[in-house]
């Protein structure tokens, strides 16, 4: 097949272009060019693309760079603004893969008549007995990615490959040494590519809007503190809210922006059982109502047990309550084995069950 | 869904000879003359041409005809000629050596080069706007030099003779006249990189105080490049050292590549209205079969506005990055606007200050000609450009009738 492989510059994107060349496919590297603003190195800056092109002349592969930068300020870069404002939390991780990977540079891919786009995700793509694509978690369940993929529908995983999700990190990375590849020992990126370790979230925002000015209050109405950036703020957030030294730990259990409060409680206060999802999709079909899933809200949280209440808007209850799922947040249905992504969607800012 | 099969599974890529070369503005093969004229002073002929020895004085000697070779074609004096290491270097020299001098504003064309445009920038200086042909608004910059707040101010005009990426020419006469009238004290400067294979220098040297040029868009060497500076100008040294090129640019002579530069530079002289006639044939051939092939391109400045050397399309429904990938399949080697540090293809600044529909933009391509260029180069890119385009239009059409069928969610807020 002809396939064309996303390098970022780290290893795993290197050893998944080792592995495509391995079994045979025809490997065309790409890196995409996203942000063209100040960041550290991590994901797709100049120096990722000079790794990725070093790693693709070692293992003899063309190597291309995509200029897509418009596509990341528009579908990443200003939704991660409009989210602060909105007192949404961003996913901009997941909102590239979705707008970026599996988007923009797999419809480029298929125009240019490739076969498949591969990445160096942690994931794997099974089939069931019907020829069902299945988005399964990553061999190494330490480093596993579905949760990032969880948008990928039948047509795109159909599309897709991810060659290193049958290996560990320490395969990865040995792969990778015994291949002499320069990424070897590069570390794993954290952050979010275009935020720089020395200004940070708060400076990147700052440049582009106006923080506002918050009372911080308790569920009872009492004034308790203030803050110089509502838009920082994130559901059960403890630290930098201007209250008083002793006393019991006290935790944002909500954020009002129109009225621009935050509101502090106990730690039972930020608990619930249901929640709501909005822009679900997926994998394959919807699950019966009443089903029991596992429900995960952040890339290496646990996948907690939760029944389906309704599926339209789609209603999860908690077996047991857990603290609230900021809005915004990404939130994955998996399997009762916990092997494979059923679906997955935004969490919403109503609670249906506030308890 | 179905895929194309890739248009040139035949090729060899690994033979070199199998390359259509067609992005001779960005580097042009080096002539035979050229590599034979520097040979003997990267072996032989090694000393430093400052040194006081005997063999040091066969190197001075050297560069000292070469200089007046260079002179001679430019249609200058051999004091004014200045070895440099490339067009940049000449432009960034000009630019901020006037500002370091004596303050005042820069001012440049929307379309110049980065080598220029971003001196300007850094300067906080007057950018003016250009034609839909990409070539400087005049009138624009006559009320920019008489506007109260300016006049007088002015230290620098800089106007490119040749516009990189579409080919316009300048209308460096009327420039000229009117720099000389509204900013008498400005220097003025022209990048003239492009314009060296297809206009005569000395037509443009005469109209201006500083010319730049860059040796490998000519048939020279790479890190070569010359400035002709007038005697006398307001402008300080950028590079200061050991005070060679009369201290206008220190730093020990590339004796090898000014040997070349001046081979390359006297040989495209003396065949260039040759070379144009043949070259314009090509050009004008090129553009003819894929405009005959394909419908909705345009011709993005008309044939009588621009250089020989370039044919710039703007194809509607196609990225230039897949077009290009395409035409790298087929070995054709062509560009879209300048690369930056990653090498990704950046936006063209030129075309969007055009004022060119973006449904054009997006599809720029540029296919730029030269002295190695053949009717069977032409031949071969006519017919890889056609199919890569009919290939893109096609799945483009499949790719959103498949994205309507599958399920596909929006963005979170």
């Amino acid at each position: 097949m002809k396939v064309l492989v996303a390098m970022s510059g780290g290893v795993d994107s290197s050893v998944a272009a080792a592995e495509l060349i391995d079994q045979g496919h025809e490997v065309v590297g790409v890196t995409m060019r996203l942000w063209g603003g100040e960041s550290d190195t991590g994901c797709c800056s100049v120096s990722d693309v000079d790794d990725a092109r070093r790693v693709a002349q070692q293992l003899g592969i063309d190597h291309l760079v995509f200029n897509f930068s418009e596509d990341f300020d528009k579908h990443v870069v200003a939704p991660y603004v409009q989210a602060h404002v909105d007192g949404i939390t961003p996913n901009p991780c997941i909102e590239c893969n979705r707008h970026l990977k599996f988007d923009r540079l797999s419809e480029r891919a298929r125009i240019l008549g490739f076969d498949a786009v591969a990445t160096g995700h942690h994931a794997q793509i099974t089939r069931d007995q019907d020829s069902t694509y299945r988005l399964t978690r990553g061999h190494d369940e330490l480093k596993d990615q579905s949760y990032v993929v969880y948008m990928l529908d039948q047509a795109e995983l159909a599309f897709t490959m991810f060659p290193v999700g049958h290996l560990t990190k320490a395969q990865v990375r040995d792969r990778a040494v015994a291949l002499g590849l320069r990424t070897a020992t590069k570390p794993d990126s954290q952050d979010v590519c275009f935020i720089s370790r020395t200004g940070g979230r708060e400076t990147f925002l700052g440049h582009r809007i106006e923080f506002r000015k918050a009372s911080v209050i308790t569920t009872d109405g009492v004034q308790a503190g203030a803050v110089d950036a509502l838009e920082l703020v994130t559901i059960g957030q403890r630290k930098g809210l201007g209250l008083p030294g002793g006393g019991p730990k006290k935790y944002v259990v909500d954020v009002d922006m129109p009225n621009a409060r935050v509101v502090i409680g106990d730690e039972d206060q930020l608990l619930r059982t249901g929640l709501v999802v909005t822009n679900v999709m997926w994998a394959e079909i919807e699950p019966t109502i009443g089903v029991t899933v596992l429900v995960q809200c952040s890339a290496h949280g646990a996948a907690l047990p939760a029944v389906v209440q309704s599926l339209n808007p789609l209603v999860l209850k908690f077996e047991v309550a857990q603290r609230r799922i900021a809005p915004g947040q990404s939130v994955v249905c998996y399997d009762p084995t916990n092997s494979f992504v059923l679906g997955g969607g935004i969490a919403d800012a109503i609670n249906p069950i506030n308890n | 869904m179905t895929v194309d099969a890739p248009i040139s599974q035949s090729i060899d890529k690994n033979n070199l000879s199998n390359f259509v070369y067609l992005d001779h503005a960005a580097s042009t093969p080096m002539r035979a003359e050229a590599i034979a004229a520097m040979a003997p002073y990267m072996s032989g002929m090694y000393a430093n041409p400052s040194g006081s020895h005997r063999f040091a004085r066969i190197a001075r000697k050297a560069i000292d005809e070469a200089r007046d070779e260079v002179a001679d074609v430019i249609g200058c004096k051999a004091g004014e000629v200045i070895f440099t290491s490339g067009g940049t270097e000449g432009d960034n020299a000009t630019i901020f050596g006037a500002a370091r001098r004596k303050g005042g504003i820069a001012v440049c064309s929307a379309a110049e080069h980065h080598a220029v445009l971003h001196c300007v920038e850094n300067l906080n200086g007057h950018i003016i706007g250009v034609d839909a042909t990409g070539v400087i608004d005049v009138n624009a910059l006559e009320q920019v030099l008489q506007d109260s707040q300016i006049a007088g101010r002015v230290n620098v005009v800089s106007v490119m003779a040749v516009n990189n990426e579409v080919g316009s020419i300048s209308p460096l006469r009327q420039v000229a006249k009117i720099v000389r009238a509204n900013a008498p004290s400005a220097v003025l400067h022209t990048d003239a990189v492009q314009a060296t294979c297809w206009q005569d220098l000395r037509e443009i040297s005469k109209l201006v105080d500083v010319m730049s040029l860059s040796a490998h868009k000519f048939g020279g060497p790479k890190g070569m490049g010359v400035t002709m500076q007038r005697i006398g100008l307001e402008i300080d040294p950028l590079i200061v050292g050991g005070g060679q090129e009369r201290d206008r640019r220190s730093g020990t002579h590339n004796v090898g590549g000014i040997m070349a530069t001046a081979a390359a530079l006297r040989e495209t002289d003396s065949t260039r209205d040759v070379e144009i006639a043949r070259v314009t044939k090509l050009r004008d051939a090129l553009v003819d079969a894929v405009i005959a092939g394909l419908d909705d391109v345009l011709e993005t400045v008309g044939r009588d506005k621009r250089v020989p050397g370039i044919a710039h399309l703007c194809i509607a429904g196609c990225e230039s990055e897949a077009i290009l990938f395409l035409l790298d399949e087929a070995m054709i080697c062509a560009s879209a606007a300048s690369a930056c540090a990653s090498g990704a293809m950046e936006p063209s600044h030129v075309l969007s200050a055009m004022g060119i529909d973006p449904k054009y933009t997006m599809g720029a391509l540029r296919m730029s000609l030269g002295h190695t260029t053949t009717e069977r180069d032409i031949d071969r890119a006519s017919t890889a450009l056609i199919a890569a385009v009919h290939q893109l239009r096609r799945n483009k059409t499949m790719s959103k009738t498949m994205s309507k069928t599958t399920h596909k969610v929006s963005a979170s807020k």
